[in-house]
């Protein structure tokens, strides 16, 4: 599908979406509440967004950005969704039930930001260790012993 | 490590492998939920490498955070380098000259065969077979050695920068690489009469660790292991960068799914890879080999997305600029975080001699995952 036809496909199903094309892909920003049956409208639906290639999430300073980067094994169209979150209180629905992958991705995302996914199944550290306190892939995180500083 | 050896209530048996285990090839530490010989459940804990390369990229210049890569993926040290070339180079709209898009390809190539070489070697020993570890060593030495020549390095080659190549090619590189070409169409021959033929190694193989089309596309795989299960995954077809679209060669897909399957088609890939250098050997165009760029980088305010196929899979780097010397966020998609995530799924219901296989076939590199 091509950027206009996916674009009018994403009015119709959700007409409040943002819809960026300045990058090379589609990007859509969608509401937090919004955001969960978005994302099962996308992966059923004609668009058929069925491959994650990417999860991930940018610290703003004044507010943090999930962002989605998704793909159609079958179309080989892609869609970025971005989703903009508190920096105080950031939570989100999880998706790892629709795309498994997100699973492990959301779990590195919860501890190097600290967003909260609700109704994850496991929401754990992943890479940092157990005892470890703070976010460090955060703007402001700040490691005096380590010199880490931005 | 975290429990020793512990039962839980139900009986299953709870045991640690790694971080340091000879099947890992790394530290990788997983804890196996097991009952009898039957695997229930597969965990990994990650971190034990772990640099935060994404951090650290954030106060480098684009001409510096290049040389973080290589050690990510380090058996493919070359093509992250050409992801993060790229990403810039499509930033800056910089045009590479054809030279050094040559070159490029050839070196990728390169590194998928010596990584594929590697990983055969690791996967028989990882099954009992050590003579292919010599063998396929012998072998890799001599791309090692090719490398070492060009780019004064043999495992983090750095070679590849912002628009181009970073010297000119070794004078005798075209010559070794065709005597390699010459040498290794002889011992691919010799690998499938020794293991891929051999009937305990099939067995050992053949029906284990399947995993189907629709959960691999869930999963997020890539690479062979998604090729595996039928999946057409390959980023030089799907979207190819640089001359990879002015080659011929063939995507290998299997469907069986299994370990054998996605055995078969790294064994295949190194043919083709063999088959992209031999159309490009000999027709490296004169020119130079580094388009000219400002000595401070800038990348335009926005975001920029670059995918490569490594030897494990599709590498994805993310970049958030906001018209710095600096990249404001980076994000790696490492081709075996993704893989890994499978592996649980992959393994469920085998026994644990088989979980040993299935770990083999995905190829896992530690950094890689950790990064």
């Amino acid at each position: 599908m091509t950027k206009e036809e996916l674009k009018i496909k994403i009015t119709e199903i959700h007409p409040e979406a943002i819809i960026d094309e300045s990058g090379e892909w589609l990007n859509i920003t969608v509401e937090p509440s919004a955001f969960r049956s978005f994302a099962e409208q996308v992966r059923m639906d004609v668009l058929d967004l069925d491959y994650m290639f990417c999860l991930t999430c940018v610290d703003w300073k004044t507010h943090l950005t999930m962002v989605y980067h998704l793909s159609s094994t079958t179309y080989r169209h892609n869609l970025v969704i971005k989703v903009k979150l508190d920096r105080d209180k950031p939570e989100i629905e999880t998706i790892c039930d629709i795309w498994r992958t997100a699973e492990l991705h959301e779990r590195e995302v919860f501890e190097m930001f600290g967003v909260v996914f609700l109704n994850h199944p496991d929401l754990r550290l992943l890479i940092l260790p157990d005892d470890f306190v703070g976010n460090p892939m955060r703007k402001d995180f700040e490691d005096p012993i380590n010199m880490i500083k931005l | 490590m975290l429990e020793e050896i512990a039962i839980t209530e139900e009986g299953d048996l709870i045991i640690n492998v790694g971080p340091q285990h000879p099947a890992t090839h790394g530290v990788l530490h997983l804890v196996l939920t097991l009952n009898g010989e039957i695997i229930k459940k597969v965990e990994p804990h990650l971190g034990y490498i772990h640099r935060s390369i994404e951090k650290m990229c954030e106060s480098l210049s684009y001409r510096q955070f290049i040389y973080v890569t290589s050690r990510m993926d380090y058996l493919s040290a070359h093509i992250n380098n050409h992801a993060c070339a790229l990403i810039v180079e499509k930033g800056l709209n910089v045009e590479v000259p054809q030279r050094a898009q040559y070159i490029r390809v050839i070196m990728d190539e390169l590194t998928r065969i010596a990584s594929h070489e590697l990983w055969w070697s690791a996967m028989a020993m990882d099954l009992g077979a050590f003579t292919p570890y010599f063998l396929a060593f012998r072998e890799r030495e001599k791309i090692n050695v090719i490398m070492e020549e060009t780019c004064g390095a043999r495992l983090t080659m750095n070679y590849m920068v912002p628009g181009g190549v970073m010297t000119d090619l070794h004078p005798d590189f075209q010559k070794n690489v065709k005597a390699f070409i010459v040498d290794f169409k002889k011992t691919l021959h010799e690998y499938n009469e020794l293991v891929t033929g051999n009937v305990i190694f099939q067995s050992r193989m053949k029906g284990i660790g399947y995993i189907s089309k629709e959960d691999v596309i869930s999963y997020g795989c890539t690479g062979p292991v998604a090729r595996a299960s039928g999946l057409r995954s390959d980023i030089r077809k799907i979207a190819p960068y640089d001359i990879y679209d002015k080659v011929e060669f063939d995507e290998i897909i299997e469907t069986g799914g299994d370990c054998f399957a996605r055995y078969q088609v790294r064994i295949k890939e190194m043919s083709q890879s063999i088959r992209i250098i031999e159309q490009l050997i000999d027709n490296i165009p004169e020119g130079d080999i580094q388009a000219k760029t400002k000595a401070v980088l800038k990348l335009p305010k926005g975001e920029f997305y670059q995918r490569v196929e490594t030897a494990r899979g599709e590498l994805g780097v993310y970049i958030v600029s906001e018209g710095a010397a600096q990249p404001y966020r980076i994000k790696f998609r490492s081709p075996g975080f993704s893989n890994l995530s499978a592996l649980d799924h992959m393994v469920r219901g085998y026994k644990i001699g088989d979980f040993i296989a299935a770990m083999g076939t995905l190829d896992l590199v530690i950094p890689d995952i950790d990064r």
